[in-house]
């Protein structure tokens, strides 16, 4: 595989372009809006004392750090590499998105914002943002794509415990692709007031930025974890892709590690020759939609299609830029799992390891579980486990035709 | 020169305010929606925006949001729009179009074949509300260099030295948006509009109009008052909404274009 030199893993560029991704593609109204945060993202982000401060509450309040384990029955049923579980399903809240949400509140405060607005799809962001604007007494509203509301039920509830209104969302494919887009309009009505915490490394510069600040503590930690455990990196990195929050936040520390190979596993739905996935990098084109340049699922009239993906997390036709980026530079190996194929992980790690996989995390194990096949028992694989099943098992009862 | 520096630069001279109507392309068909665009220019329409549909339209509010719908519904697509724009022009070559839209049916199609078709279809000006000034270049060349208007947006949140940059790059007339929020929401804060406009007209000679939220005679005339035009859309998309059922019939057609005209002669009197 050719790279290209590290230096080039420097972006986004001052304006937010990740090469010809990326970029702030947004209404004039929210201009202000984004100059604003990158103004202070840029003060803060170069601010020790915030850093610290968003370590403390990583260790205090979300458990941090989370372990890196050794899933033997998994690695023996392989037969290959053997196989580490990055366990951000242990963060409080149930996944990586509570690393983002932490961060981001910071900001919301230090702006001095008394509203907080967020979408979600598979709804763990939403409980995510919900959970930061609990703890700091912030109003919370939640954006949520009708279709996934009935999907990710127990999330729904989980937020409006927490106090957060969580708003259905009911025009084009009522998935996460339309709550963001309402999400934007109520930021553009409420701008003075509101802060907007997108949940992955999409929308307007800075936000992919920033979020993979944010989400970079899982690569941070599984690297040093590498080198406490068996003293060097590993040979391969997996991770699922969506929006691809989890994906960066474990590849960035290790982008330079030439010897470091990496896997984005995209949601191959029904497969990506059906035409009903959620795989953009395998089988879109570059577009501009929700505030950025990127991969996008398109019709030949620019129309964004309608995405299928039996996780709701990963049901979202655009991809992070900077994932865009390092496609094409071919830094990262962009792949794909079905729902079938992540059905079965989701049952395997369940059964061999007593650890029940998100749905999108499943697509991950999916294929780190064929790559492991392939690769030597000396080699050494870290799959993301970006986070639990809980809210999932509904989904899996109902597919397997079990009522609860 | 072009279509629309001679209609702003006659209304200027006549006093008149400009009255600039926008609906989507392919709301209800594609020939009700040509139909509409004439009954407009007798209704007074001085200017034509008309909305290229896309499926996420983040800045529009719901009664535009459900118009796409229906247009994407039957399948129109930016092709559809430019073959809207040549078969009204076979009847009007006096009535400048602009298109407006979100920017990726633009990407997807491509800048060189976009520009050529908006040459080919008699197109005057271009309104992309999600791609900024600083993210225009390569579009904007083009079009210029087709004598196409590339028309910005100004909002109530644009700061004075931003304001003087899209003044720079933009040709034709400048939008400001006379509200915080989406298309057809309610202009709240009046007094700000008009501090804002008088900001604007120390900037530039360019015609200034107000869009989003004007939705009746009243409005149109208090905003017409403080700039050279007003835009109105959820309005009259609302009513091209009723005749979604209905077949063509021209009665039905001017029933909806009838507000245009009320707004017409409740902006005339006005210098």
């Amino acid at each position: 595989m050719s790279r290209v030199k590290a230096s080039s893993f420097d972006g986004p560029d001052e304006s937010g372009h990740f090469g010809p991704y990326g970029g702030a593609f947004v209404g004039e109204t929210l201009i202000a809006a984004v100059e604003e945060l990158d103004a202070v993202y840029s003060k803060l982000g170069k601010d020790p004392e915030f850093w610290a401060k968003f370590d403390r509450d990583l260790k205090s309040y979300v458990g941090r750090p989370s372990p890196l384990y050794l899933a033997k029955r998994l690695t023996a049923h392989c037969g290959g590499a053997k196989i580490y579980l990055k366990r951000e399903d242990l963060n409080h809240t149930g996944a990586h998105k509570v690393n983002n949400t932490i961060g981001q509140a910071l900001l919301a405060k230090h702006m001095g914002k008394s509203r907080i607005i967020a979408e979600t799809g598979a709804g763990q962001h939403g409980v995510a943002s919900a959970t930061v604007a609990a703890r700091l007494g912030m109003e919370c509203h939640v954006y949520m794509g009708a279709e996934d509301i009935v999907r990710q039920a127990p999330n729904v509830y989980r937020m409006k415990l927490l106090g957060a209104n969580v708003i259905s969302v009911d025009s084009g494919s009522r998935t996460l692709k339309d709550a963001l887009n309402e999400a934007l309009r109520d930021w553009a009505s409420n701008v003075d007031n509101t802060y907007y915490i997108i949940g992955t490394v999409a929308g307007p510069h800075p936000y992919p930025k920033m979020v993979r600040d944010f989400q970079s503590v899982i690569g941070r930690e599984a690297r040093a974890q590498a080198l406490d455990e068996f003293n060097r990196l590993p040979d391969a990195l997996v991770a699922c892709v969506g929006g691809g929050s989890n994906a960066i936040g474990l590849f960035y520390p290790f982008l330079e590690d030439d010897e470091v190979e990496m896997y984005g596993v995209e949601a191959g739905g029904k497969g990506i020759e059906s035409g009903r996935h959620a795989a953009p990098l395998n089988d879109g084109v570059p577009g501009v939609l929700h505030g950025n340049r990127t991969y996008l699922m398109v019709d030949d009239n620019g129309q964004i299609k309608e995405t299928h993906s039996v996780s709701a997390g990963l049901d979202y036709p655009g991809v992070g830029p900077e994932h865009s980026w390092l496609k094409d530079v071919k830094r990262v190996n962009y792949v794909s799992a079905t729902d079938d194929e992540a059905m079965e992980a989701f049952h395997l790690l369940t059964r061999l390891e007593g650890i029940i996989p998100a749905l999108e995390s499943s697509h991950a194990v999916a294929y780190a579980m064929r790559l492991a096949e392939k690769m030597g028992a000396s080699k050494k694989l870290v799959i993301n486990l970006s986070g639990r099943g809980d809210k999932d098992i509904e989904t899996v009862a109902k597919i397997e035709g079990i009522t609860l | 020169m072009s279509r629309l520096k001679k209609i702003t630069e006659s209304a200027e001279r006549l006093g008149r305010k400009l009255l600039i109507p926008y609906l989507v392309a392919g709301d209800p068909d594609n020939s009700r929606t040509v139909a509409l665009m004439h009954s407009l220019v007798k209704s007074g329409a001085d200017i034509i925006e008309l909305g290229i549909p896309f499926s996420d339209p983040s800045s529009d509010g719901p009664v535009i949001q459900r118009a796409v719908e229906r247009s994407l519904a039957r399948g129109t697509s930016l092709k559809d729009t430019f073959e809207i724009v040549s078969e009204f022009r076979q009847l009007d070559t006096s009535t400048p179009v602009v298109l407006m839209g979100y920017l990726n049916p633009l990407e997807i199609m491509g800048y060189d074949v976009f520009v050529e078709r908006a040459l080919l279809a008699d197109v005057d000006g271009v309104l992309i509300v999600d791609m900024p000034p600083r993210e225009s270049g390569e579009l904007r060349d083009k079009l210029q260099k087709a004598e196409i208007d590339t028309i910005f947006l100004v909002a109530p949140t644009t700061k004075k030295s931003r304001a003087k940059d899209i003044i720079q790059r933009t040709s034709g007339y400048l939008y400001y948006v006379s509200l915080k929020g989406v298309t057809g929401a309610a202009i709240t804060e009046q007094e700000s509009v008009s501090e804002k406009l008088e900001e604007l007209r120390a900037l530039t000679k360019l015609p200034i109009v107000i869009g989003f939220g004007i939705k009746d005679e009243e409005s149109a005339r208090s905003m017409a008052k403080l700039a050279d035009g007003v835009v109105v859309g959820s309005a009259l998309v609302e009513r091209i909404g009723s005749l979604n059922a209905e077949g063509f019939n021209q009665n039905n057609i001017d029933g909806c274009t009838d507000i245009i005209k009320a707004m017409r002669e409740a902006i005339n009197d006005l210098d």
